[in-house]
């Protein structure tokens, strides 16, 4: 298990290999459809510095309001590939370190990757309240009312959150590794 | 009878649904867990997803955060209406999204304005049927976006898949969707099926095979028959949990069948998330029971 405290800088994010299990303790924000396709219109002003040597974490969460305080209830990953046409962009333009989400991203992140010194991080599609408890405190929230709940973004402090890098800054992908082992699997069993 | 308070055993349905695993799923992924051999990977995944199942029973909190679209299928005797079921149901999934245990999920197709309170056009989703005795029986499925992603319709033959018009061909759709799906619909999923039926009617039936009991056998021998084959099948594409590899690709496959069109022949596949969320419960002569 490595400790990723975040801010993080390029070079500790080229230590990583594809398989690495990490923790992760720090400052990062929620951004799925609605905030990324924002990211590449704008130049994210609310939050271009949070997100500057951070991590973006592909999460549309259920969130508790009392009083004015925010915390997750719920908040597992949502399936990253949606956001394959604006990720690479958005790792080059705003110095994002890594990507968390599930299901895997294509080839235009991977190259990213290498080439800005990102990673992409998978977490347990799903296990929603475990990892909610990973998000100790709600410190912001940008777009709430544009975006609702789901596609805001939110500004989270996490303590110890799981995760697996499944895309390395050197080409590797699990995610191609197992997309190509169950092709053969696939082809097989189709008798093709 | 039963009918004052009905909204409140809508909202006990929607949070039972929301964050309890059911029974079924339980033993499936354990079956899973033994598969795949302790010590493994994709057994410590699978562990995972029990062991937020129990914090999430325990606190009563989402098992997922994508609470999904709410869909209720009714049956409805002569002592109920359709209208005040439906106003019961809507009331209950506004109030189980101000109580936390949905996520705020019904968006405007056109302005991209979240309702807030999981009602709105189209949303929550009902199907009646209606009974001859009194009472209402309702089942409720939970079924999240990123499953609802990886669903797949067929249109027989197809050149590609070299799918005929025979049970062989569907065979061939089904593990074409299920290997394009990969890790993104949360593997390991339940898949449902319908062979026949227009485009419609097809996705229907297919979502409606995830009322049966995972443990059940299908009635129609040849369609038993190939969910026995594609269980096995589909659990040696090696997508595994959370796609990351294994032996746990999907945790059961159920079919169904409609009349088709002589011009037409649907293969309808729905693909539903390890968080197989359902619920369900019985009304009758003012007693609720859960089945």
């Amino acid at each position: 298990m490595t400790e990723i405290k975040l801010p993080v800088s390029a070079d500790e994010i080229r230590k990583l290999k594809a398989g690495d299990e990490v923790s992760i303790t720090g400052v990062m924000i929620t951004a799925r459809d609605a905030a990324h396709k924002y990211l590449i219109e704008t130049d994210g002003p609310e939050v271009k510095e949070i997100l500057k040597d951070s991590m973006i974490y592909h999460c549309g969460p259920v969130v508790k309001k009392e009083g004015d305080v925010y915390s997750f209830v719920a908040a597992g990953p949502t399936t990253s590939i949606r956001e394959e046409p604006y990720e690479a962009d958005v790792i080059d333009r705003y110095g994002v370190r890594g990507v968390i989400g599930k299901g895997g991203m294509g080839a235009k992140t991977l190259e990213a990757c290498g080439k800005h010194g990102s990673v992409y991080l998978s977490a347990v599609g799903g296990i929603a309240t475990t990892l909610a408890r990973s998000v100790v405190e709600v410190l912001d929230v940008h777009k709430l009312e544009e975006f609702g709940v789901p596609e805001a973004m939110w500004v989270i402090r996490v303590e110890n959150f799981p995760a697996v890098v499944t895309m390395d800054s050197h080409g590797k992908s699990i995610h191609d590794d197992v997309a190509k082992q169950s092709r053969e699997n696939y082809e097989r069993l189709l008798g093709t | 009878m039963g009918h004052e308070r009905l909204a409140e055993h809508f909202l006990d349905l929607i949070r039972r649904a929301s964050t309890i695993l059911p029974p079924d799923v339980e033993e499936a992924i354990k079956k899973g867990i033994a598969n795949e051999g302790e010590g493994s990977g994709a057994a410590s995944t699978l562990k995972l997803l029990l062991e937020n199942s129990r914090q999430a029973e325990e606190g009563s909190t989402p098992i997922c955060q994508d609470t999904g679209s709410l869909l209720f299928f009714v049956e409805i005797g002569p002592d109920f209406r359709q209208k005040e079921v439906e106003e019961a149901a809507r009331k209950a999934s506004a109030e189980a999204t101000a109580k936390y245990y949905l996520r705020p999920n019904a968006v405007d197709a056109v302005t991209g304005k979240n309702s807030g309170d999981n009602t709105g056009l189209g949303m929550p989703y009902f199907h009646f049927d209606q009974m001859d005795e009194d009472g209402l029986k309702v089942r409720l499925l939970l079924k999240g976006g990123g499953s609802e992603n990886v669903g797949a319709q067929y249109k027989l033959p197809d050149g590609k898949l070299k799918a005929g018009r025979d049970l062989d061909g569907v065979r061939k759709c089904v593990l074409d969707a299920v290997f394009n799906a990969q890790g993104k619909g949360c593997a390991p999923g339940v898949i449902g099926v319908c062979v026949g039926g227009d485009r419609g009617a097809g996705f229907a039936c297919s979502k409606q095979q995830f009322l049966r009991d995972l443990g059940d056998t299908n009635p129609d021998p040849a369609l038993a028959d190939l969910e026995d084959r594609l269980f096995t099948e589909l659990n040696q594409l090696g997508v595994g949990p959370s796609g990351f590899g294994g032996k746990t690709t999907v945790l059961g496959v159920k079919i169904g069948k409609r009349h088709r069109v002589p011009a037409c022949f649907f293969v309808s596949v729905s693909y539903v998330c390890w968080a197989y969320r359902k619920a369900s419960m019985t009304i009758k002569g003012g007693e609720v029971s859960h089945d």
